[in-house]
């Protein structure tokens, strides 16, 4: 199973990875960050397919998706 | 914060300037992924102009230069010519790449002086509160067109190819990754290459002309109006309007590079 970290430190609560995850394993948290946004929560983790539409996306690098095989995807350039 | 971020990124900068949901941010991400991919981060410079596209350079932990509003060209100029053996690239915002910067800009180009020069196109000046650009689409809504742009916008890109630029992409930010091969290609030519970013600036660009300031809405007209540069041609001007033609735009060898015929003049007269 892939794994996916959020930075609540960096995320601005944008939620442009849970609009671009062809998946639908990203949904709103209910809960704020201690900045006070919104932050996203990963939902349905299963589901993830490793694309990385949602890391390439952030604006914030904020988050990670770590395969499987612990591989980090920073070669994924 | 992302392992790339966590190597490339200047810590005491963070977090960036940028709005939440500022398609600038993904073009910083694009970047750092071409950096890390070209295995250049231990020899490049980069240059910023002002605006809000010009702080992306001040977050990447390398040797920076924040310049003055439209001048990042003629900075990164001179050190490219210093320091030839750099990777320099610069960001600048649309505004100040092609208004106040625009004649830098058309002289670089004309020059094929080997800079890669990233475009962040929010259509709008953002920093400065949502002014009219040279890229606001026509009849559109800003701060200074409350009634409509009477102006028809510049396209950087074709004005970049009449200039003589030799590398020429388009990308927006709903193809992150195709806008990363971009870079990488850009900053592996040799030339003057031109990567046009289309970003959304939910702030400024996207309250007052395009009507949300949803970054996800406006993400998803970005994503919507993209059309290949490969199917551009089957269309007619009307089937084109609002749309944004992406693709690599051109890639010629073709004409000399400007840093090498310096040095090569020079080594002729034994300077
Ligand atoms: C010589 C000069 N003129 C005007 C300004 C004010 N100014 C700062 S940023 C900016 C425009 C920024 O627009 P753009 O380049 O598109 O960047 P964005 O903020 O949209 O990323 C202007 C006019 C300035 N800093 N210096
Ligand atoms: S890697 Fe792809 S599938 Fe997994 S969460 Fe991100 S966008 Fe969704
Ligand atoms: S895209 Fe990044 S900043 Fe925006 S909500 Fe997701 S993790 Fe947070
Ligand atoms: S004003 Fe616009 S361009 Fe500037 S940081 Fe905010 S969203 Fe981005
Ligand atoms: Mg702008």
């Amino acid at each position: 199973m892939n794994r996916i970290e959020i930075d609540n430190d960096f995320c601005k609560g944008c939620h442009l990875c849970i609009a671009v995850c062809p998946q639908e394993v990203l949904e709103i948290s209910k809960v704020r960050s201690g900045k006070g946004y919104l932050v996203p929560r990963v939902a349905r983790v299963d589901d993830c397919t490793g694309c990385l539409q949602c890391e390439m996306t952030c604006p914030d690098l904020s988050i990670t998706v770590i395969h499987d095989k612990g591989k980090k995807e920073a070669d994924h350039a | 914060m992302h392992p790339l971020a966590e190597k490339m990124l200047r810590k005491s900068a963070l977090p960036s300037i940028y709005c939440p949901g500022c398609g600038h941010g993904t073009v910083l991400n694009s970047f750092l992924r071409a950096v890390e991919k070209l295995g250049i981060y231990e020899n490049m410079a980069l240059v910023g102009g002002i605006g809000c596209s010009g702080w992306t350079p001040v977050f990447i932990n390398t040797d920076t230069i924040h310049s003055l509003h439209g001048r990042a060209i003629a900075m990164a100029t001179g050190l490219k010519l210093a320091q030839p053996k750099r990777k320099v690239v610069v960001f600048s915002g649309d505004g100040d790449c092609v208004a106040i910067g625009g004649n830098h800009f058309i002289h670089a180009a004309r020059r094929n002086i080997d800079l890669t020069v990233v475009m962040l196109n929010n259509n709008i000046y953002g920093m400065t509160g949502g002014q009219v650009a040279p890229t606001t689409p026509y009849q559109a809504r800003t701060q200074t067109s409350p009634r409509g742009n009477p102006e028809q916008p510049f396209d950087a890109c074709e004005l970049a190819r009449a200039a003589g630029a030799t590398y020429i992409a388009r990308w927006t930010t709903a193809q992150p990754a195709q806008m990363a091969k971009a870079m990488r290609e850009a900053i592996e030519h040799k030339g003057f290459s031109f990567v046009e970013t289309v970003v959304q600036c939910p702030t400024q660009a996207g309250r007052y002309m395009y009507g949300t300031s949803s970054a996800v809405k406006l993400y998803e007209m970005l994503k919507d109006n993209s059309v290949k540069a490969s199917k551009a041609g089957e269309l007619t001007p009307e089937e084109l309007t609002g749309k944004i033609v992406v693709g690599r735009l051109l890639q010629k060898t073709d004409r000399p590079e400007f840093t090498e015929g310096v040095y090569g003049l020079s080594d002729a007269k034994g300077a």
